[in-house]
């Protein structure tokens, strides 16, 4: 049986995270009372124009920038027509000719390994990232046979991130788009949270032998966090590679992800492929972009968006925070990787650090093993750890100290955990954990033991 | 060139547009042919205008205020049904029945 090669493409829609709109002056807001968040504009009423939100265009030459995407100077908007509920005009505002952003790429790290110690980089390509409204939310109610539409969300900016088809399996889409999260995140431009559908992926997979051409692709929808995108995505690839075994073909399709039945199905409403007879948007304007060369003399500023602003003005990103964890505190990359995909976690380490003298290459381990698994276990964030900083800075501070013992140091962690509000020095007299610094104490504790065992002292003694 | 009738189908599909008789189709014809003349303009080399006013016509920025919205009892006066607040559709897109179901001159053409 000749080897199958998957092919994985991905498409990845990130809300803006502004306070209005892409083209009107509406909130931004997660749950709110339907339709309170709509302005005429977002309802397709007629005489209503789009007009552009400059904080929209910035995120999205942030995100470029960060994804080392050249920055088109002139973009276009375009029309793609469809008829749906909750899509008031019958189009979308997009950018389909020339997009604001093309030709980046994005590094993201794989374990090899379950035990998390060995990583290797790979790198997906990015086409290109592209401006344009959300849609509302349509609201099935099958058994009234109706759909409820609520417009709060028709019109959010949205930025289109499309991955060219360089991953493999569902592991490397699963970490290509959590480095893209963890970017978006430390950017501002978006806040990518999954479950409020702040980040929405879809997956292009297809198989084919080695040698020869890519095979028919589907498209896999409403994926719903990480961890589905990656059972998904090998799913599909398994029902494909399945399915050509057998001597069947494979239809360039879309499909649903069910993931209470963990399989991909077709999805019904798809009639055949669709023609958005994409047209100029008629209202807009070329956007155009400046730099330090090209900054016209004498523009408001207000109107003038200055991308090389925008580029020493760019926070440190996630692979150079990593970078400078590993440079400064001599920590192994696996370790800052762990710090940086658990929000808040590389803060609480470095303030531990503030006030220990312990070794990074020491603390770290009480801040990966203890910390982080006692956190897991009662699925806590960082910021609601009921041992805070302060208090394991404390306690490694005895330990340093040589006050207690390792394990005696385990004992209050556990203690600490219950947040009874008690100190470690506290812990550490009530349970009577002190390190025995008194030479002559400990030798008639020593003397008290042998004297009382006699038999096996003797035993030891003879061999 | 006559428009052809899987066009004419495709186009009433996509616009939802009713050509309703043959006086409809021929002007559509008309149009068709109208817009052709373009294509005797050599533009080889040539950027497509977006405007006359050329670099004059700029996009406006708008910065990133709340202005609008909370207009939810006018949007709502508009519908026809709603049920609390939302507007009510019907389950799904009612697909454009297949040409020989419907009464369209088309059929027979």
């Amino acid at each position: 049986l000749a080897p199958w090669v998957p092919v994985v493409g991905l498409e990845i829609h990130a809300q803006i995270s502004s306070n209005s709109k892409l083209f009107s002056g509406s909130q931004v807001q997660f749950a709110a009372p339907p339709n309170s968040l709509v302005s005429f504009f977002d309802a397709s009423l007629p005489g209503t124009l789009p007009v552009l939100n400059r904080r929209c265009v910035e995120a999205a030459v942030m995100t470029g920038l960060a994804l080392n995407c050249s920055i088109n100077k002139k973009s276009l908007f375009d029309r793609k027509h469809y008829f749906y509920a909750d899509l008031p005009a019958g189009y979308q505002i997009t950018q389909q000719r020339v997009p604001i952003a093309v030709n980046g790429s994005l590094s993201y790290s794989l374990c090899i390994d379950s035990k998390m110690s060995q990583m290797v980089t790979k790198t997906v390509r990015i086409k290109q990232i592209q401006l344009e409204q959300d849609s509302g939310k349509s609201l099935h109610d099958d058994t009234r046979s109706q759909t409820l539409v609520d417009l709060n969300r028709a019109g959010v900016g949205l930025m289109e991130v499309v991955m060219e088809p360089d991953m493999c399996c569902g592991e490397e889409a699963a970490a290509a788009v959590r480095e893209l999260q963890l970017i978006l995140q430390t950017l501002g431009s978006s806040q990518a949270v999954m479950a409020e559908g702040q980040l929405r992926v879809d997956a292009n997979v297809s198989v084919h032998h080695p040698g020869e051409p890519y095979g028919v692709r589907t498209e896999v929808k409403n994926i719903n966090s990480i961890r589905f995108l990656a059972k998904a995505i090998d799913y599909e690839i398994q029902r494909q590679i399945e399915e050509l075994e057998n001597g069947g073909t494979i239809l360039n399709e879309t499909r649903a992800f069910d993931s209470k039945l963990g399989c991909t199905v077709p999805m019904r409403d798809k009639e055949g492929k669709q023609d958005y007879r994409f047209m100029p948007e008629p209202n807009l304007p070329p956007l155009i972009l400046y730099d330090a060369k090209s900054l016209p003399a004498n523009m408001n500023h207000q109107q003038v968006i200055n991308i090389d602003w925008i580029h020493e003005r760019l926070p440190d990103l996630p692979s150079v925070k990593r970078k400078k964890l590993v440079e400064q505190y001599g920590i192994l990359p696996e370790h800052s990787f762990t710090l940086l995909n658990e929000d808040g976690l590389a803060e609480f380490f470095e303030n531990v650090l503030k006030r220990t003298q312990m070794k990074p290459k020491r603390v770290i381990g009480w801040i990966l093993n203890d910390l982080l698994s006692y956190l897991k276990q009662h699925s806590l964030p960082v910021k609601d750890s009921p041992v805070s900083s302060f208090l394991l800075a404390d306690l490694l501070n005895l330990l340093e100290k040589k006050e207690i013992s390792s394990t005696a140091a385990k004992q209050v962690l556990a203690e600490l955990w219950k947040g009874e509000g008690k100190t470690p020095l506290e812990i550490v007299k009530e349970q009577k954990l002190e390190l025995l610094q008194d030479q002559k104490e400990l030798e008639q504790i020593c003397q008290a033991v042998i004297d009382g065992q006699e038999n096996e002292v003797i035993m030891m003694v003879l061999g | 060139q006559k428009v052809s009738v899987e066009v004419l189908e495709h186009l009433e599909h996509l616009a939802l547009v009713d050509f309703r008789d043959l006086e409809g189709v021929e002007r559509l014809q008309k149009a068709i042919q109208f817009a052709d003349q373009l294509q005797e303009v050599n533009t080889d080399g040539v950027e497509p205008m977006d405007s006359v006013l050329e670099d004059r016509w700029c996009l406006y920025l708008r910065e990133d205020d709340v202005t609008e919205g909370n207009c939810t009892k006018e949007l709502l006066e508009n519908a026809r049904e709603k049920v609390e607040e939302y507007f009510v559709a019907p389950p799904g897109n009612i697909p454009l029945p297949k040409l020989e179901e419907r009464e369209t001159f088309l059929q027979g053409s």
